[in-house]
């Protein structure tokens, strides 16, 4: 749906984004992860056609930005972070005036504006002049105007900034919603969200890709191992060499006390479910307890200071 | 086109719910007015629109940038113009959409000084040809007052700014004509021809000729070019 590549934009002699390139499968809610400064709006803004790249080529929906700007453009709609709204206008006016705009007709507008004040519950201020509406009401008509006129694809950038936690609640999962839809690309640097909303994540630092999985697959994958919990009942300083001596396994250490001989274990150890079945196993055939097994993730903060940090360490080297 | 239509629509709707317009043309009104009546007062007044259309032409001058200085100004401000320019809307439908807008919106102010002309009719027995051409030769003036406004706007993301840089640039484009008389030959007619007062004079004595409706349509064509070019050039910054 949407094809990025190798796409690099210079701001006078600052290089802004180097070289990038991705894909984004119809239907999918793709996150774009970075500090701010990343170059995350930038590509977002080359991806909607506002600004050209220096380089590279993008495309939506088959159309390239730059060759067929306005057929692209047709098929997006774009939430830019400063949420852009005519303040003078209520809110039904200004919904009607971007489907306008996007070449809808009046039969269609009077539909999709009431839709969509709908799906963003804005019911009450429809008649409401917007700049009397809170940041998060604001907020919400900006969804609605990128979404009023039914686009393949949403661009958000940074849709959940600086509105209170009840609504930014709300927003997420409105997004999720749209994205069974939508093909969504969706700017953050709250990490948290990215787990909770997208499917696929692309970690971005100083310009570049670092990093590109589904948000629980990033955790292993990055680190090369997985880390699995166990409750184990059982003498624990034999749990630990046995469950050590299992293939595959690359450290353990008990983490916790639970009481009546039962001990909570942490292991590091190779991707896979192999090494969690050898555990389990394992731990069956000494004919000891196993209370709990699972496999953790690594937290995308963590993940994500690891990324940059050493980014910025190889940097220094 | 439908694209311009709706714009247009919405920057009239504009125009109408915000104090700014109302101002500037209760402004533009009484100032008329008063030179309206100090021509007609005057000993051996005759019963023509000349003296107070000049007047009203002058005022045009700073009348048209503050039409103007919002439309593309504010757009830049409030952030809205990357959504517009991320719409399936060319540049040249944003640019015509706005200027149409003020072009109605001037249009109206200046019909309302009908009145005046009027009162002509009421207490006097004016030519109707002289004033019949004033009004399209301010009409005109006004048409590319307003082109001049709309670069100024596309220019600055400060309205205060657009309409500062759009009065001093049309200042100068209408009063060019005062410095061809310091300076000698081809410079001196080039100056001459460029003054948009210079073109204006013909339409207050009745006579429509087609270099000056040429040269007023010229002015706008070329302004309205470059603020679609500064649109574009938007992009690039």
């Amino acid at each position: 749906m949407i094809e990025i590549e190798n796409v690099t934009k210079y701001y006078g002699d600052f290089q802004a984004i180097s070289d990038i390139s991705f894909r984004v499968e119809p239907g999918e809610i793709l996150g774009f992860l970075g500090p701010n400064g990343a170059g995350k709006t930038t590509t977002m803004k080359i991806i909607t056609g506002f600004m050209p790249a220096s380089s590279g080529t993008v495309s939506v929906a088959g159309y390239d930005i730059m060759t067929e700007s306005l057929e692209a453009r047709r098929h997006i709609g774009y939430l830019p972070e400063t949420v852009p709204l005519y303040t003078d206008m209520t809110v039904k006016d200004y919904l009607t005036f971007m489907g306008k705009i996007r070449g809808m007709s009046s039969k269609n507008i009077a539909r999709r504006t009431s839709e969509v004040i709908d799906i963003c519950r804005l019911g009450d201020y429809r008649d409401s002049h917007i700049s009397k509406l809170s940041k998060g009401f604001r907020q919400r008509v900006g969804i609605a105007q990128s979404i009023v006129h039914e686009p393949d694809v949403l661009i958000l950038d940074e849709p959940t900034i600086g509105i209170d936690p009840i609504q930014v609640v709300e927003t997420r999962q409105l997004i999720k919603d749209l994205g069974e839809e939508h093909t969504v690309i969706i700017s953050t640097h709250i990490l948290p969200e990215v787990s909770m909303i997208c499917e696929r994540v692309i970690i971005i630092h100083e310009g570049q890709i670092v990093a590109v999985d589904k948000p629980e697959n990033l955790a292993n994958r990055l680190r090369g191992v997985e880390r699995i919990e166990l409750d184990v009942k059982g003498n624990r300083r034999k749990v630990l060499d046995e469950i050590l001596s299992v293939e595959g396994v690359q450290d353990v250490e008990q983490t916790d006390t639970l009481g009546e001989g039962v001990f909570s274990y942490l292991v590091e150890g190779d991707v896979g479910q192999e090494t969690k079945s050898k555990i389990a196993s394992t731990v069956i055939h000494a004919g000891w307890d196993l209370h709990r097994l699972e496999s953790i993730g690594m937290s995308l903060e963590e993940i994500f200071l690891r990324l940059t940090t050493s980014e910025e360490a190889s940097k220094v080297e | 086109m439908s694209n311009a239509i709706a714009i247009a629509l919405k920057e009239s709707k504009a125009y109408f719910s915000t104090p700014t317009a109302y101002i500037v043309g209760a402004m533009f009104l009484i100032l008329t007015g008063i030179f309206f009546v100090f021509d007609i007062t005057r000993p051996f007044a005759d019963a023509s629109v000349r003296g107070f259309i000049t007047w009203a032409a002058f005022f045009v001058i700073f009348l048209s940038p503050l039409l103007t200085m919002r439309l593309l100004a504010e757009e830049q401000k409030l952030g809205t113009l990357e959504l517009l320019l991320t719409s399936p809307v060319k540049d040249w439908e944003v640019v015509m959409g706005k200027y149409i807008a003020s072009l109605f919106f001037l249009f109206a102010t200046i019909a309302l000084t009908v009145y005046y002309v009027l009162l002509l009719y009421v207490f006097g027995d004016p030519d109707t040809g002289p004033i019949l051409s004033a009004y399209l030769g301010l009409f005109f003036y006004g048409a590319a007052s307003l082109a001049v406004g709309l670069l100024s706007s596309s220019l600055s993301s400060n309205q205060i700014v657009s309409a500062v840089v759009g009065t001093a640039v049309l200042l100068i484009l209408a009063n060019v004509d005062r410095v061809a008389n310091l300076v000698e030959g081809i410079t001196a007619d080039v100056l001459h021809e460029v003054s948009m007062n210079t073109h204006f004079l013909d339409f207050t004595r009745g006579i429509i000729d087609t270099s000056h409706v040429v040269y007023y349509l010229s002015i706008t064509v070329v302004f309205l070019f470059l603020t679609v070019r500064s649109l574009e050039t938007r992009r690039w910054r």
